[in-house]
C-alpha cells in the first residue's frame, strides 16, 4: 500500500517536471521560431535587393522600389533625440529617488514614474496629436527657428508633425525605463562607499560623484540602452506624430518616417508578395538591432546589479 | 572660500535633481489631465452600450471595442499565465543553472525586448495568412507572446523570494516535490505572482501595434473568435487619426476608459496585494 502511494507521488513529480520542462523549452522554441519566421518571410526581399535594401533611399511600392534608409534614419534620429533628453532627466530622477528623497516621498514619486510607463502608447499618441504637436508648431518650433535657425537642425517650416515631436514623445516614454534601472543599480552600490566618502568630508553631490556614479556607471549605461531599445521599437505614438513621409532631411521640424511606423501603416495595404516581404525585412532590421542592443544592455545591468565582487563589503 | 564654493555647488546639483524629477512628472499630469478633461466631456452611457456610428450620427459608442479587448486579453491570459508560471517553476524549482535554463532566461529577455509590432508581423505571417483571415484568436495569440516573458520574470522573482528552508521543511516531512511546490511554495508566493499577472494584463490591454494586423478591428460585433474583432486601443488609434471632430471626442473618451482600466489594475496590484504580502 505504502509502496503504491510512493509510486503515484513520483508519477506526480514526473508529470510536473515534464510539464514545466516542456513549457520552458517552448519559450526557447518561441524565440527561435519568431526569428526564423521573420527571416523566412523576408527572404524574397532579401534575395531580390540584397544590401541595397539598407542603403536605398527610395521607397516606392508602385514601382517596386524598396529602400529602407529613410525609415532607418527616422528611427535613429528620433530615438537618439529621445535619449539625449531622457537620459539626463532619468538619471536626475534616479539620484533624487535614491540619494535624496525620504521613503514616503520616494514611494509616491517612484509610483508616479511607473505610471508614466503604464500609460498605453496609443494614448501618448492621442495626446501628441492634439496637445504636443500644436504646442510645437505654434510656440516651440518658431522659437527655436528664431534663436537657433542658423543650425540646419532647426530650419524649415514649423509643422509640428515631425522628428522633434517623435523624439519628445519617445523621451517621455523611455524616461521611466532609464530611471527605474538607474535606481536599481544605484541601490546596489554598497553603503560603505557612501559612508567612506562622507567621512572624508565630501558634500552629498561629491559623494554621489565620487562614490556612487562610478560604481553604477555601466549599469546606468545598460539602462540607457534598454531605453534606447524601447524607443527604437515604439510604434503607435511615433506613427501618430512623426508625419509619415519617407524623406531624409536634416531639420528636426521635417516630417519623417520610422521603421515601426511604416510597418503599422502599410502592412495591411501591401498588395503584392514582394511588398509584404519588404515590409517584413524592414521589421527584421528592427528585430536584429533591438536584439543586439538588449543583450548587450542586459549584460551591463546584470554585471552591476548582481552585487559587488570583492571591494569593500 | 573653497568650502563655500563646494557647498554652493552641492546645493545647485541637488536643485537640479529636484527640477529633473519635476520635469519628469509634468507629462504625466499633462496627459492624465487632458485625458480626464476631454474624456469626461465625451463620455456618456451610450459610449458603453452602443456600436460606433457613421460620421455625423449621434450616440456612437465603443461597446464592441471594450468587449473585444476583454476577449483578447482573456485569450492571452489563458495562454500566457500558465505557460509563464510553469516555465518560472521549471527555472526556480527544477533547474536553476543548466544551459537550458540559461537559454530560457536569455529567450525571456529577448522576448521582453522585442518591439510589439514584430510580434504582430510574426502572427500575421504565421497565423493570419495561413487561416486566410484576421481574427480574435490571432490577436489573443499575439498578446500572449507579449505576456509570457513578463509573467516568467515576475513569477521567477517571487519564487526566488520563497526561502529554501520552507522547501526543505517540506522534504524533511517526506512530502513529495510536486506537493511541496504546489501546496507550499506556490501559495507562499501567490500574492506576488498574482500581482505580476495583473501588471502583465494591464500592460497588454493597452497594446495596439500587435493587434493592427492580427485582430484588425471591426465596426460591428464579431460573431465568432474567427472574425476580425474590435479592440479599444485600435479604435482609439483609428479615431485619433481621422479628420473628424466627433471621432476625436470618442478617442478621448476611449482613452479615459483604457487609462482607467490600466491605472485601476496597477493600483490594485500594487497596494491591495503588496501591502498584505509584506
Amino acid at each position: 500500500m505504502s509502496k503504491k502511494k510512493k509510486l503515484t507521488a513520483s508519477l506526480g513529480d514526473k508529470t510536473l517536471r515534464l510539464l514545466t520542462l516542456l513549457m520552458a523549452i517552448s519559450v526557447l522554441v518561441l524565440m527561435v521560431w519568431m526569428g526564423w519566421q521573420m527571416f523566412d518571410s523576408a527572404r524574397p526581399s532579401i534575395d531580390k535587393f540584397g544590401f541595397s535594401f539598407i542603403t536605398g533611399r527610395v521607397w516606392d511600392p508602385v514601382k517596386e522600389q524598396f529602400g529602407a534608409l529613410p525609415f532607418i534614419y527616422g528611427t535613429l534620429v528620433t530615438s537618439l533625440l529621445a535619449l539625449i533628453i531622457a537620459a539626463p532627466i532619468g538619471l536626475g530622477v534616479a539620484i533624487f529617488l535614491n540619494e535624496m528623497a525620504r521613503s514616503g516621498v520616494r514611494s509616491v514619486i517612484a509610483f508616479l514614474v511607473e505610471m508614466l510607463a503604464a500609460i498605453p502608447s496609443v494614448v501618448y499618441g492621442l495626446w501628441g496629436i492634439f496637445v504636443l504637436v500644436p504646442w510645437l508648431r505654434e510656440t516651440v518650433e518658431p522659437g527655436l527657428a528664431k534663436w537657433f535657425g542658423f543650425i540646419p537642425l532647426f530650419q524649415g517650416t514649423p509643422l509640428g508633425f515631425g522628428m522633434l515631436a517623435g523624439g519628445l514623445i519617445l523621451a517621455v516614454m523611455i524616461l521611466p525605463t532609464i530611471a527605474a534601472i538607474s535606481v536599481e543599480v544605484m541601490a546596489a552600490v554598497p553603503n560603505e562607499q557612501r559612508e567612506a566618502a562622507l567621512a572624508l568630508g565630501a558634500t552629498k553631490w561629491e559623494m554621489i560623484r565620487i562614490a556612487v556614479l562610478p560604481y553604477a556607471k555601466s549599469g546606468i549605461l545598460g539602462g540607457v540602452m534598454l531605453g534606447l531599445g524601447r524607443a527604437l521599437g515604439e510604434t503607435m505614438a511615433v506613427t501618430m506624430v512623426i508625419g509619415n513621409r519617407p524623406d531624409i532631411l536634416p531639420s528636426l521640424f521635417a516630417p519623417a518616417y520610422s521603421i515601426a511606423a511604416v510597418i503599422a501603416n502599410e502592412f495591411t495595404e501591401a498588395t503584392y508578395d514582394l511588398y509584404l516581404s519588404a515590409l517584413v525585412e524592414v521589421g527584421l532590421i528592427l528585430f536584429v538591432i533591438t536584439l543586439i542592443l538588449n543583450v548587450f544592455a542586459r549584460l551591463l545591468v546584470w554585471s552591476v546589479a548582481r552585487g559587488p565582487k570583492g571591494g569593500i563589503s | 572660500m573653497h568650502d563655500r564654493l563646494r557647498k554652493y555647488r552641492n546645493r545647485m546639483m541637488m536643485g537640479i535633481f529636484i527640477i529633473a524629477t519635476l520635469i519628469a512628472l509634468i507629462p504625466l499630469f499633462g496627459i492624465l489631465g487632458y485625458v480626464v478633461k476631454n474624456g469626461l466631456s465625451a463620455l456618456n452611457w451610450e459610449f458603453f452600450i452602443n456600436l460606433p456610428k457613421a460620421m455625423g450620427a449621434p450616440g456612437g459608442g465603443m461597446a464592441n471595442s471594450i468587449v473585444g479587448t476583454l476577449i483578447m486579453v482573456l485569450i492571452a491570459s489563458l495562454i500566457g499565465i500558465p505557460v509563464g508560471i510553469l516555465t518560472a517553476i521549471y527555472l526556480t524549482e527544477y533547474d536553476r543553472t543548466s544551459w537550458l535554463s540559461i537559454g530560457v532566461r536569455f529567450a525571456t529577455d529577448v522576448l521582453t525586448g522585442i518591439p510589439s509590432i514584430i510580434v504582430g508581423i510574426v502572427i500575421y505571417t504565421a497565423v493570419v495568412l495561413r487561416m486566410g483571415h484576421f481574427s480574435a484568436l490571432a490577436g489573443g495569440l499575439a498578446l500572449s507572446i507579449i505576456m509570457i516573458p513578463l509573467i516568467i520574470r515576475s513569477t521567477e522573482e517571487m519564487l526566488k523570494l520563497v526561502s529554501h528552508s520552507i522547501r526543505e521543511a517540506g522534504y524533511a516531512l517526506g512530502i513529495s516535490k510536486v506537493k511541496t511546490i504546489l501546496k507550499i511554495v506556490l501559495p507562499t508566493a501567490a500574492k506576488g505572482i498574482i500581482t505580476g499577472a495583473m501588471l502583465a494584463v494591464a500592460r497588454v490591454s493597452g497594446e495596439t501595434a500587435p493587434l493592427l494586423f492580427t485582430a484588425l478591428g471591426n465596426q460591428y460585433w464579431a460573431r465568432s473568435l474567427n472574425e476580425p474583432i474590435a479592440a479599444l486601443p485600435v479604435q482609439i488609434y483609428q479615431y485619433a487619426t481621422s479628420p473628424y471632430k466627433e471621432w476625436h471626442q470618442q478617442a478621448w473618451a476611449g482613452s479615459l476608459v483604457l487609462i482607467s482600466l490600466v491605472v485601476i489594475l496597477n493600483l490594485f496590484a500594487r497596494f491591495v496585494f503588496r501591502s498584505r504580502s509584506n
